[in-house]
C-alpha cells in the first residue's frame, strides 16, 4: 500500500498514524459519523416511540394540549433551523474548495442562525412556564384531559429539550470549525472534520423537521 | 525471531501516564481488563452475600430490604460492567485491530475516551451503592423505580445511562475497523469468526443501547421533575417502559454471548487443530442472532398484560432465534469430529461452554413456550437459565479467551497444570450452583425473596456450596495469572501453534501490532497448511 502523504497547507500532519492513507482515513471517518447518526436516530427513536404511543391513546388529549402551543413561534423556528442547514451547507462548500474565509462567515451565520433558533424556543420555555403548563406539581389543565395534557408536555419538554441541547453542542461544534478555518486548515484535500460537521448539523436540523408537524401541528385541524 | 522483541507496547514507555493518556488499543484494553476484573469481583461480593442469605428458610442475616440492594446492585454491576464489556472491550479492543492486521482502531482517541466514560458511569454507580445502594432489580421496572423506591435510583440511572455511551462507542470504532481498516487479502470471508461476533454485537451496541440510554433518561426526569411518562396514577403505561427497557435488555443478551460465540470459534479450531466446519454458517448465524435477537423481547411480558397475539409472536420469534445458536453449537461439535484435540485450559472452558450455552439455551426454549413461561414466570428457572447463558457460557469463554491470549498479551505463558484445575473447579462449582435452582424454580421457589418455606432448604445449600467452590475457581486464576507475569515461561510468538494473524506478530507485539503489513493470501484456520501459505509479510520482516 502506498503510504505517501500529499503535504498540507501549514504541513500539519493530515494522517493519523493507523491509517495508510488520506483516502482511507477520509473514508474511516466518514463511516464512523454515519454510524454515530444512526445511534442518534435509535435515540431519539425510543422518544418517538412513546409519543406514538400516546398519541394513539389519548388522540384528543394530544390535540387539545398540542393548541396550547405557539405554532407561529414553531413555524418561525422552522424557517429559521432550514436558513441555517442552508448557511451550513454554504460553509461545507467553502471548507471543502479551500476558502476558509468564506467557511468562517458562514459558519458564524450558521451559529447566529442557531442562537436565534434557541432564543426563540427559550421564549416559548418561559411562556409554558407562566402559563403552568410545565409537569409537576404546578402543572393547570382546564378541561377532562388533564393527565394525557401532562404527558404531552412532558413528552414536547424531554424532545424539544434534548434536540435543544444537540443544537447546543453542535454550536460548539461549529465554534470549533470556525477556530480550524481561521488557522487556514481547510483545503481540498483536508476537510473531513467540517464536513461531518455539517452531516451531525443537518441531522439535527432533520429531528426538529420532525417534532414541528408532531408536536405543533397535531391538534390544528380540530 | 522467536523470542520477545527488545521494544514493544508494554515497555515503550513506563509511568502512569503512558498508561492514562494511551491511545493504544492493546493498552487500553489492558485499562479495561483490570477495571472489569474489579467490577467483577465487586458484583462477586453481593452475590456471596445473596448465597449467604439463602443458606437457611429464615430471613436471618438481612432484612428484605437490604436483600433486595444486594441483588440489585449484583445484577447491575454484572450486567452493565461486567458481562457487556467483558469481552468486546478486553478482548475485542486488544485482537480486532491486531485480526484485522491493522494498527490501531479507526478512532484511537475515541477508544479511550470510551474507557474514561465507562468509567465515569462505573463512579455514579460504586456512589450509589457508598450512599446506600438501590433496590429495584436491575431492570428499573417502573413505577416503582421512576416514583416510589427510596433508595439511590437516580445516581444508578445515571451510571448505566453514562455507561451506555462508552458501549456504542466502542461499537462504533469496532465496525468502522472491521469495515474499513482490513489488511490488504482479507476480504470478509476470510476473517476470523471473531471478528464477525464482534462485528454482529457492535451492531446491537450501536441500534439498541440508544434506546436504553432515552428509556433511563426518561425514568430520570420522571423521578427527579416529577414528569408522568410511565405513571399509571396519571395516564401513563409502565408496561411501555418494559417493551422499551427489554428492546434493549434483551438483545442486550446477545451483547453478552455472541463476543463469547466468536472466542469459541477462535478456541475449538486451535485446540482441535482442524479449519471450522461451515464458516460461512457460523459468520451469517452471527448476523442472524443480532437481527431477530431485537424482534423477541416480548417474551419477557408473557404475564404482564401484552395481547395474546402478540405472545404467540414474540414466542415464535424467540424459537426462531434458537436456530442460528444450534447451527454454531452442532458446527464447533462437527468441527471437533476427527480433530487432533488437545485439552489444554483454554479447550476446558470451550468444551465447557459447548455443554452448559446447550442447557442454557434449551431451558430458553421452555422459557419461550407462553404455557411453560407463565409456570416458572419470575422463579429460579428463570435465574438458573440465564446464569448458565450468561456465566457458563459467556464467563467460561471469557476466562478461556483471557488463557489463550495471555501470551500474546503478556509473553508469558501461565502454569498449564494449575490452570486446568481451576477450568475444571469453574465448572464443577458453576454445576452445583445453578443445576438446583432448576428444580428449585420447577418447584415453584420464586426469584427476589430472602426467605422460603423449610422444603427448599437442601437445594439451596447446596447452591451455596458450588457458589462457595466457583469462588475458588475464579480466585484460582487471578492469583497464578499475576504470578506468571514476573515466573511465567517466555511464549515466543505462537505458543499454541494457532493460524490467526495476531499470532503472526510477536508477543508482546509492538506498538504498531505489524513491522510490515501482512497481506492475507487464504481462508482463516488453515490448520491444513502452515501459516506462511496463509500470510505474506513484504521483504522487511523476512530479512
Amino acid at each position: 500500500m502506498n503510504s505517501a502523504v500529499p503535504a498540507a497547507p501549514d504541513a500539519f500532519e493530515v494522517r493519523a498514524h493507523q491509517f495508510e492513507d488520506v483516502e482511507q482515513q477520509h473514508h474511516a471517518s466518514w463511516l464512523g459519523m454515519w454510524v454515530f447518526l444512526a445511534t442518534e436516530v435509535m435515540f431519539f427513536g425510543g422518544m418517538f416511540a412513546a409519543y406514538a404511543f400516546y398519541r394513539v391513546g389519548f388522540p384528543n388529549a394530544f390535540a387539545a394540549a398540542s393548541n396550547r402551543l405557539d405554532v407561529t413561534l414553531g413555524a418561525i423556528n422552522t424557517a429559521v433551523l432550514i436558513s441555517s442547514s442552508f448557511t451550513m451547507a454554504l460553509a461545507v462548500h467553502g471548507g471543502e474548495t479551500g476558502r476558509n474565509k468564506a467557511a468562517i462567515r458562514y459558519l458564524l451565520l450558521t451559529m447566529l442562525l442557531g442562537a436565534v433558533f434557541l432564543g426563540v424556543k427559550f421564549y416559548e420555555y418561559h411562556e409554558k412556564f407562566v402559563e403552568h403548563l410545565v409537569p409537576g406539581p404546578a402543572f393547570r389543565f382546564e378541561g377532562p384531559h388533564a393527565h394525557p395534557a401532562e404527558i404531552f408536555f412532558s413528552l414536547y419538554f424531554a424532545m424539544t429539550g434534548l434536540h435543544a441541547l444537540h443544537m447546543i453542542i453542535g454550536i460548539g461544534l461549529l465554534t470549533w470549525m470556525a477556530l480550524k478555518a481561521r488557522r487556514k486548515r481547510f483545503s481540498p484535500i483536508y476537510y473531513t472534520p467540517i464536513e461531518l460537521t455539517g452531516l451531525y448539523w443537518h441531522f439535527v436540523d432533520l429531528i426538529w423537521i420532525f417534532l414541528f408537524p408532531l408536536l405543533y401541528l397535531v391538534g390544528r385541524h380540530l | 525471531m522467536n523470542g520477545a522483541p527488545q521494544v514493544h507496547y508494554l515497555n515503550v514507555d513506563y509511568g502512569i501516564r503512558s498508561w492514562l493518556f494511551t491511545t493504544d488499543h492493546k493498552r487500553i484494553a489492558w485499562l479495561y481488563l483490570l477495571s472489569v476484573t474489579l467490577f467483577f469481583f465487586f458484583g462477586g461480593f453481593f452475590a456471596t452475600l445473596i448465597r449467604l442469605e439463602l443458606m437457611t428458610p429464615q430471613g436471618d442475616l438481612v432484612q428484605a430490604e437490604t436483600y433486595n440492594k444486594f441483588f440489585t446492585m449484583h445484577g447491575v454491576t454484572m450486567v452493565f460492567f461486567f458481562l457487556i464489556p467483558s469481552i468486546p472491550a478486553v478482548l475485542g479492543n486488544f485482537l480486532v485491530p491486531m485480526m484485522v492486521g491493522a494498527r490501531d482502531l479507526a478512532f484511537p482517541r475515541l477508544n479511550l475516551a470510551s474507557w474514561y466514560i465507562f468509567i465515569l458511569g462505573g463512579l455514579f454507580t460504586l456512589a450509589s451503592a457508598a450512599a446506600g445502594g438501590v433496590d429495584t432489580g436491575w431492570t428499573f421496572y417502573t413505577p416503582y423505580s421512576s416514583i416510589y423506591s427510596n433508595s439511590h435510583v437516580a445516581l444508578t440511572v445515571v451510571g448505566v445511562f453514562v455507561t451506555g455511551f462508552s458501549s456504542i462507542l466502542t461499537g462504533l470504532n469496532f465496525v468502522v475497523t472491521i469495515h474499513k481498516m482490513r489488511a490488504p487479502g482479507l476480504t470478509w470471508f476470510r476473517l476470523p469468526l471473531f471478528i464477525w461476533a464482534i462485528y454482529a454485537t457492535s451492531i446491537i451496541f450501536i441500534l439498541g443501547t440508544p434506546v436504553i440510554a432515552i428509556t433511563l433518561l426518561l425514568v430520570g426526569l420522571e423521578r427527579v421533575f416529577n414528569l408522568g411518562f410511565f405513571d399509571p396514577a396519571r395516564g401513563g403505561d409502565p408496561v411501555l417502559f418494559q417493551h422499551l427497557f427489554w428492546f434493549y435488555s434483551h438483545p442486550a443478551v446477545y451483547i453478552m454471548v455472541l463476543p463469547a460465540m466468536g472466542v469459541e470459534s477462535e478456541l475449538v479450531t486451535a485446540f482441535a487443530r482442524r479449519r471450522v466446519f461451515g464458516y460461512s454458517f457460523v459468520a451469517f448465524s452471527s448476523l442472524a442472532i443480532a437481527v431477530i435477537g431485537f424482534l423477541v423481547w416480548g417474551h419477557h411480558m408473557f404475564v404482564a398484560g401484552q395481547s395474546v397475539h402478540a405472545g404467540l409472536i414474540f414466542s415464535l420469534l424467540s424459537f426462531l432465534v434458537a436456530i442460528p445458536s444450534a447451527i454454531k453449537v452442532f458446527n464447533w461439535t462437527a468441527t471437533l469430529h476427527r480433530g487432533s484435540i488437545s485439552y489444554d485450559a483454554p479447550m476446558l472452558y470451550a468444551l465447557g461452554f459447548i455443554g452448559l450455552f446447550t442447557i442454557g439455551g434449551l431451558t430458553g426454549l421452555f422459557l419461550a413456550s407462553i404455557g411453560v413461561d407463565v409456570h416458572v414466570h419470575d422463579t429460579y428457572f428463570v435465574i438458573a437459565h440465564f446464569h448458565y447463558i450468561m456465566v457458563g457460557g459467556s464467563v467460561m469463554a471469557y476466562l478461556g479467551g483471557i488463557h489463550f491470549w495471555w501470551p500474546k498479551m503478556t509473553g508469558r505463558t501461565y502454569p498449564e497444570p494449575v490452570a486446568r484445575v481451576a477450568a475444571l473447579i469453574v465448572f464443577l462449582g458453576f454445576n452445583l450452583t445453578f443445576f438446583p435452582q432448576f428444580v428449585l424454580g420447577y418447584l415453584g421457589m420464586p426469584r427476589r425473596y430472602h426467605a422460603y418455606p423449610p422444603e427448599f432448604q437442601a437445594l439451596n445449600v447446596m447452591s451455596s456450596a458450588g457458589a462457595s467452590i466457583l469462588a475458588v475457581g475464579y480466585v484460582l486464576p487471578l492469583i497464578y495469572l499475576i504470578w506468571s507475569l514476573r515466573y511465567g515461561r517466555v511464549a515466543g510468538r505462537n505458543p499454541w501453534g494457532a493460524r490467526g494473524l495476531e499470532w503472526q506478530t510477536p508477543s508482546p507485539p509492538p506498538t504498531h501490532n505489524f513491522d510490515v503489513t501482512p497481506r492475507v493470501v487464504a481462508e482463516a484456520y488453515a490448520y491444513d497448511k502452515e501459516p506462511e501459505e496463509t500470510y505474506e509479510f513484504g521483504s522487511p520482516s523476512r530479512a
